[in-house]
Formats: C-alpha cells, sequence, structure tokens
C-alpha cells in the first residue's frame, strides 16, 4: 500500500469515523488483504461436528488454498494441504466422505487419512531413505487449533495461540456450544452463494442492527402478518467490542427462536416443548445465563471473516473476495445435535424465513451490498464512508457502528503493518 | 399411461406455470397449487432423498409461506427484487414418471433453465423440477414442487429471489 493513502479517518473531537471506498474497489488494496490480513489471522476452516467419524473428510478453500479437514484413525484432527507432494494434482476432489486414504489419481500416491504417505507405485525405485524426512507426506497447515467446536487455521507459523486471538469472542463462542448439553453442530446441507460486491460490505452487514427496518421492512411486515403481531418483545440490545477486530451485537428481538422464544407459528406443541428446553438450561447454567441463551440474539465477528448469528436459527457464515467486487459465500445452520424431529423441522423452517439466498431477508442484503459496489463506482468524486452512528456514546446500542468501527481499526491495523 | 393424466396437459400447466412467473403474475401462479402445496429449493451439495425437515435447503416453503412469500415479492420493499429482474422460464423434458391413482396423483419431471436478468447480469439457474401434480374438482393442481439445481451453488447469482 502506498503510504501516505489513508482508508480510515477518525476525528474523536467530532465523534466521525471515515472509511475510503477505495478500499472496497482497488486491486492493490486486495491483493494486499491476502497477504496482510488473511494470511495473519486465524481463519475459520470447518466445525468437528462436520467430520465426527474416523475418516470422515470434507474439503474446503480457505484465503485461496484447498484444505482437507480430516479425522485420522486415531481420532486426530487434521487440517492438510490438498496437493501432491509429488507433482502437486488435488489428492481428494470430493467435497466430503469418509476414506482411510486419500490417493492422487496421477501417479497414483496414496496417502494416509493423516496426511503420511503410505505407498506409491515404483517404490523400489526410489532411494530406501526417500521420505524418512517426511516430506513427501501431504502438508499440514502451519496451525491449526479448535475452540469450542470451531476449527480454525493460519497460515502464519508464528500468530499468537487461538485462545488469545479470539479474545472476548471466547465467551460467545462458548454461549453458542451452550445450546444443547449434547453439543451442537453443523446440518446436512450448506448454502454457498456469492455476492457481487466487496467481502468487507458483507462483514458491515452482518453485523449492522441500524439496516434492519428499512433494508427487511417486507420481512418485518412478514413476521406481522404469520405471527398473528409480533411477540411484545423489543428490538433493542448493546454492541460490544471484544478485542482484535472481533465484535458482538447482543439484543432481544420480537422474532421466533428455536431456543426458546415461542411466537404463535410454532404452534401449541411446541410452546410445550420450548418450556421444556428452557428448563433444562435453567438447571445446567442458571436463570441468568439460560434467558440469554434463550432470548438473546447475538451477531458475532470473528475478525476478519467468520460470522456467527445466533438469531431466527444459528448460522455460520465465512466469505472471501476473488476480486474486490466479487466474493464467495458459504453458510451452514448449526443446531443442537441432539434434539427432536419437531424442533429440527421448526428450526430449519425458521432458519429459512430470514437467512439464507432464498429467504425473505438475505436477499435484500445481497441487492443492498451489490448497490453499495454499484455506488462505489464514484469513489473517486464521493469517497468517504461514514460510519459514525452512536460514537462518543458510553454504551452504543445494537442499531449504532461500533462494530464496524471495531473491524475497520483492526483492518486497518494490519494493512499498515511492516509484512 | 394411465388415462387419468397425459403428457399433453400436464405440459400446457407446467409452461402456463412458466408464464406466469415470467409475467409476474404470482397471485394467479398460486391458484395453480393445492392448498396444502409445497415448494422447496434443495442445497445444492445435498442428496437426492435429502428432507428439508432435518436438512438445510435454500427455500423450504410450505403453502403459508408460498402466499408469503408472494405477498412479499409484490411489494416495492422487497428489493431485491425491485425494480423486478426479468426471467423466462424454460421447461423441457417432461416425463410422467408414475402415477399413483389412489391418491390421483402423478409424478412428472422437467428439465428447466430460468434466467434472470437485472442490473446488467444474466444468471442461468439450471436444474431440474419435480412435481408432484393432481386432479382437484377436474381441474389439474400442483401439489409439490421441488427445484434441484444442476449447479455447485448460487454462484454467481447470490439469491434464489425468483421462484424457480
Amino acid at each position: 500500500m502506498k503510504d501516505q493513502k489513508e482508508y480510515v479517518k477518525i476525528d474523536r473531537d467530532r465523534n466521525t469515523f471515515h472509511v475510503s471506498r477505495s478500499a472496497f474497489v482497488e486491486s492493490d488494496v486486495f491483493d494486499q488483504e491476502y497477504e496482510k490480513v488473511f494470511d495473519k489471522c486465524w481463519l475459520y476452516l470447518g466445525h468437528e461436528s462436520e467430520v465426527k467419524k474416523k475418516g470422515d473428510f470434507v474439503t474446503r478453500t480457505v484465503a485461496k488454498r484447498n484444505i482437507i479437514l480430516t479425522r485420522d484413525t486415531k481420532g486426530n484432527l487434521n487440517a492438510l494441504l490438498n496437493t501432491c507432494p509429488h507433482r502437486g494434482a488435488t489428492v481428494c476432489r470430493e467435497s466430503s466422505g469418509n476414506s482411510k486414504n486419500f490417493q492422487c489419481f496421477y501417479h497414483g500416491w496414496v496417502f494416509g487419512c493423516d496426511g503420511k504417505l503410505k505407498n506409491q507405485p515404483g517404490k523400489e525405485s526410489y532411494d530406501t531413505e526417500f521420505n524418512d524426512d517426511g516430506s513427501s507426506d501431504l502438508a499440514s497447515v502451519p496451525r491449526f487449533d479448535v475452540y469450542a467446536g470451531f476449527c480454525f487455521i493460519s497460515f502464519d507459523p508464528d500468530i499468537i495461540p487461538l485462545p488469545e486471538y479470539l479474545a472476548g469472542a471466547r465467551e460467545y463462542l462458548d454461549l453458542i456450544a451452550s445450546h444443547s448439553e449434547s453439543g451442537m453442530g453443523v446440518v446436512d446441507g450448506s448454502q454457498e452463494y456469492a455476492i457481487r460486491a466487496n467481502w468487507k460490505l458483507l462483514v458491515e452487514n452482518s453485523i449492522d442492527g441500524y439496516h434492519a427496518v428499512t433494508t427487511h421492512a417486507s420481512y418485518l411486515d412478514y413476521l406481522m402478518n404469520t405471527n398473528g403481531g409480533l411477540t411484545d418483545v423489543a428490538l433493542e440490545g448493546k454492541s460490544h467490542d471484544l478485542g482484535n477486530g472481533h465484535a458482538v451485537l447482543e439484543y432481544s428481538a420480537p422474532w421466533g427462536r428455536p431456543i426458546a422464544q415461542w411466537v404463535p407459528l410454532f404452534g401449541e406443541e411446541g410452546k410445550k416443548e420450548m418450556q421444556e428446553i428452557y428448563g433444562r438450561l435453567v438447571e445446567l447454567h442458571g436463570e441468568d445465563i439460560a434467558h440469554r441463551i434463550a432470548n438473546k440474539n447475538r451477531n458475532l465477528l470473528i475478525f476478519p471473516n467468520l460470522v456467527i448469528n445466533d438469531i431466527m436459527a444459528v448460522t455460520v457464515r465465512t466469505f472471501y473476495p476473488s476480486e474486490p467486487g466479487y466474493m464467495v459465500v458459504n453458510g451452514w445452520a448449526l443446531a443442537p445435535n441432539q434434539e427432536t424431529e419437531w424442533a429440527r423441522k421448526y428450526r430449519l423452517y425458521n432458519f429459512l424465513e430470514f437467512l439464507g439466498p432464498g429467504g425473505f431477508a438475505t436477499p435484500d442484503d445481497v441487492e443492498a451490498l451489490e448497490s453499495c459496489q454499484t455506488g462505489y463506482r464514484n469513489f473517486k468524486l464521493v469517497e468517504w464512508n461514514d460510519i459514525s452512528k452512536g460514537m462518543g456514546l458510553e454504551s452504543p446500542s445494537y442499531d449504532d457502528e461500533l462494530q464496524m468501527r471495531v473491524f475497520w481499526s483492526q483492518w486497518n491495523n494490519y494493512m499498515k503493518a511492516e509484512s | 399411461m394411465s388415462k387419468e393424466f397425459n403428457r399433453n396437459e400436464i405440459e400446457d400447466l407446467l409452461f402456463l406455470e412458466a408464464d406466469l412467473l415470467d409475467d409476474w403474475k404470482l397471485k394467479e401462479w398460486l391458484d395453480l397449487y393445492t392448498k396444502d402445496a409445497s415448494y422447496y429449493v434443495p442445497s445444492t451439495d445435498l442428496p437426492k432423498d435429502a428432507k428439508a425437515d432435518d436438512s438445510l435447503f435454500y427455500i423450504a416453503d410450505d403453502r403459508l409461506r408460498m402466499e408469503e412469500r408472494v405477498t412479499r415479492l409484490m411489494k416495492k420493499t422487497a428489493h431485491s427484487e425491485y425494480p423486478r429482474s426479468k426471467t423466462r422460464h424454460l421447461v423441457s423434458n417432461v416425463r410422467i414418471r408414475s402415477i399413483d391413482t389412489d391418491n390421483d396423483e402423478a409424478e412428472v419431471s422437467a428439465a428447466v433453465v430460468t434466467f434472470r436478468t437485472k442490473g446488467g447480469n444474466t444468471d442461468p439457474y439450471i436444474g431440474s423440477n419435480y412435481y408432484r401434480i393432481c386432479r382437484e374438482n377436474g381441474v389439474l393442481k400442483i401439489r409439490e414442487k421441488l427445484c434441484r439445481l444442476d449447479l455447485d451453488g448460487l454462484r454467481p447469482h447470490g439469491r434464489v429471489s425468483i421462484i424457480l
């Protein structure tokens, strides 16, 4: 980045916070983000529930790298780079499955699901000490760790440990993991989509409490129509800086929550079941925590690009740019490992009313982000985005813009760091 | 094939559906469906037998939510579809897969491509539709529609804001 270029402009006297729109459109920003941000952070790879059994694997693209997350025959988790050490082909070309071995189809090298080279055709033609140093095993990602079931990797071997990196976000990951004593797991089926907009627009949007009333007016109409009026729960709450660029909004809202805010749409059967779920949460965690788990919504950002929204249902979402104006998004639903058929059905029904590219809200978010990206074509004439709302307030509300300022301040720190 | 259903009349129904959707006559589109109808678009990485009750779909509407989807899409505040996109639903390879004479219902499949054009982009939704079609008071109605996309994901579309 050019030394003189400032992407973030903060005026603490006037309580204004501005972000340059060039940060959303310039290709040198895009290039440097991979080097200076994604390659220096802990990044979400997957959830341990996706590889429950020995031999289970999923393949993912994380910050342009092909990764295989495996549970090996000893039960350990591994994050392997999906490229044959021999000549480079990907050794696994399926998105998920169960296998003890990965065989590269190009020349037939065989690797265990722990990445160790097991065999290669024509072995007798190699030196007897071949691969004694392990350099012909599948390479592991430099750093791998798991917190509360969430698997993270980093391409920076010197990065601080994951728990330290997560800082205040740990408490919120713990809360989400506490929805059920059976643990939480990813539901089958992932929502894979793209948005023709810069990835940072989705960061902002995922933790934006300010846009709901206008962007999602038609969703709020739907709630009014179908729930026999909304519950009498008000939209209100706070946003918090969790350190290291992470932020959360925690708030109450009038929509139904499978754990465990009942709305008439869930029916009388559901009411009873949800009371039982709530009762159990109180037994396990006490009234205060139970209330928080059941009734509070959380939009959580883990810097730079993991969003876990515990709202109408729990969604986990991560996304990467393939160019300044285009991002690839992967979203999943997280649910208790054990819940009744009724609860699972209504959880997913509730998920889809708002979330995802076919829901009653996400498409309008997509439209808004694409509309911003289109607007940024004027960036040289109208240069600055304003995210000053709530600046200077001691305790910003869920619909202020503190959380975006937290993200951008950290983004700016990374971009300015000497690499 | 059974005398109760023939492909011509089923094709007529599916072509009418395509026209109504392309003309944004969504309330009329709803009239093609039974009162217990459902409309599904599974996520693209699910096996064929996946059910919306325990797997994550893109869309899993019961009749109530189909009506709400239409109500929403007709509003100016459905920003993704206002201004409205242009769509073209192409329906081909229509086959009657089986007939359930007890319930007076046919299982029908069709190969489909739907183009959505908006804001300088045209995105194709390619896939196959599976229908359960029945006769209600002598009139053919759709009881279930499932759109299985032959895509790796909604890329670059980003949404299924139109009805497929």
